[in-house]
């Protein structure tokens, strides 16, 4: 059993000023989940009547994207390739603090404690990924030829879970290996072909619209992000985009109408 | 950015070796190889000037380019973290926006020393390889001068794996070059350069 200091941003709302607040963790068995020790904090404080710790989170085993915080400074936390809710408190000993933050981004407004609004990654997904197909039926299975390596490439995009971690670590607050995951993965497919111009365009645009920050290549992202996406995919981005702005005409039938 | 330091960084290169002639000395008739090169340089006359206006221009839109991409950055974090840990940057990406104003400066005052010659000791036109003799035996000069090469490096040691990064020049097979280059590069700009000033000082680079 372990007695451990956190210090948690406490936010009532959207609008109000937060602070760190300290909290004694006693008693924390390392077998617990991180996010189970805060349940437990959380039962302490319901039972006192205050406010229980707002924090985000869904399946609770690193498929959902949504319980992303700041732990002592790193984005999930100290280990590599996990969320934060496969970090166990076996990751810190006995008479540690911890610093709990919400991610930081303008793009990521707080809205109570540790949970932030990421539906400025929604609209970057709404302005190009996604594929537009006729609906019918389904065509025939491998009547579409996919290379091997693409489709492994375009799997390791697609298990981009949308966490923010990137974003949260980036010292700038850029979301490009986000948005170059999502490319990337719809990119690499033949599917993805049609849009691929437009695609790149309007995610880039948008993800600028959203006020996140412009990539310096440190690479922060890579380095915190839970599934391992790599920066290779923002230079495809970069490259995508430079060749999209160079050739993308818009469509220009003028018979028809609408 | 990346286009501009792309050139910056074709400049340096070519710099370097221009100022390496310092090591040829003087030939049969007694002139220094540097004092000829400048003087081979000055025979261009105005194609010289379209030059030099082109990296003024260089230099200008790389630091309003800078100057963007921070403002868009500090927008995009209104409120800082207590505590950060670095994990996935290096020393020279987190500094490039130190680096960039010591080289800036650098250049400045290295106008003034070695072009129009108002901070130089000793400054007399066309003499190359005295005025540089001038300035480098002072210890402080020459130590300004280290200093800025080894900022140089570290914004060029980023700056080189980063550009082709933004332009999309990258390819899994040839990352690895990439980073190798840039270090290679780098090496050789600041020894190459640093090695002046300690030749000078040490008194292997003499009247
Ligand atoms: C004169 C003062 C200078 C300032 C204020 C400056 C500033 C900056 C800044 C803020 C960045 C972007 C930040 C980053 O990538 O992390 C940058 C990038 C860069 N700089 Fe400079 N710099 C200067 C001089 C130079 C010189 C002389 C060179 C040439 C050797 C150079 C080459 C580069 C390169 C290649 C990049 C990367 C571009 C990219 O990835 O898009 N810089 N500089
Ligand atoms: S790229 Fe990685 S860190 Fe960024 S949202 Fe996707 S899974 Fe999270
Ligand atoms: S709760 Fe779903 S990834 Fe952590």
């Amino acid at each position: 059993m372990m007695n451990l200091v956190l210090y948690v941003w406490r936010q009532k709302n959207a609008q109000s000023q937060g602070q760190m607040v300290r909290y004694d963790a006693k008693n924390v068995s390392p077998d617990m989940s991180f996010l189970e020790m805060l349940d437990v904090i959380n039962e302490e404080l319901i039972s006192k009547g205050q406010d229980p710790i707002a924090f985000d989170h869904d399946c609770r085993e690193g498929i959902c994207g949504s319980c992303g915080l700041m732990i002592n400074g790193q984005a999930h936390g100290p280990k590599k390739a996990t969320t934060t809710c496969q970090l166990h408190m076996r990751s810190f000993k006995d008479g540690d603090s911890i610093y709990i933050e919400p991610w930081r981004a303008k793009a990521f407004p707080v809205i109570k404690d540790l949970v932030v609004d990421r539906s400025s990654f929604d609209r970057i997904i709404q302005a190009g990924g996604y594929v537009s197909v006729s609906t019918g039926n389904a065509p025939d299975a491998n009547s579409t030829p996919v290379p091997k390596t693409n489709a492994d490439k375009a799997m390791d995009a697609a298990s981009c879970i949308g966490c923010g971690a990137c974003v949260a670590s980036c010292p700038n607050s850029s979301a490009m290996l986000f948005t170059s995951a999502k490319i990337g993965h719809l990119g690499l497919l033949p599917q993805g072909q049609p849009e691929r111009k437009e695609r790149v365009l309007n995610m880039v645009t948008t993800m600028d619209k959203e006020g996140f920050g412009s990539c310096t290549n440190h690479r922060e992202c890579e380095a915190a992000c839970p599934k391992e996406i790599t920066v290779d995919f923002i230079a495809r981005m970069n490259r995508d985009y430079l060749w999209a702005s160079l050739t993308y005409q818009k469509p220009s039938a003028r018979g028809g109408g609408e | 950015m990346a286009i501009t330091g792309l050139m910056g960084f074709g400049f340096v290169i070519m710099h370097m070796l221009g100022n390496l002639q310092i090591y040829l000395g003087q030939n049969v008739e007694g002139i220094y190889a540097l004092d000829q090169y400048a003087k081979n340089l000055r025979a261009f006359g105005p194609m010289l000037y379209v030059a030099r206006f082109g990296l003024l221009t260089i230099v200008l839109l790389h630091i309003v380019a800078a100057f963007q991409l921070t403002k868009i950055s500090h927008q995009g974090r209104p409120v800082k973290y207590y505590k950060t840990v670095a994990t996935g940057s290096d020393y020279a990406s987190r500094t490039m926006r130190v680096s960039g104003p010591i080289v800036l400066l650098f250049i400045i005052y290295h106008l003034l020393d070695f072009t129009f010659g108002n901070v130089n000791p000793n400054f007399h036109e066309g003499q190359v390889y005295a005025n540089v003799l001038a300035s480098f035996s002072n210890p402080l000069i020459s130590l300004f001068y280290i200093v800025a090469m080894l900022s140089l490096g570290l914004h060029m040691y980023h700056g080189l794996w980063s550009l082709f990064q933004s332009l999309g020049a990258n390819n899994t097979k040839y990352n690895d070059l990439i980073r190798k280059f840039a270090l290679l590069a780098t090496l050789v700009v600041v020894i190459g350069n640093i090695s002046i000033p300690i030749s000078v000082l040490i008194g292997v680079i003499k009247k």
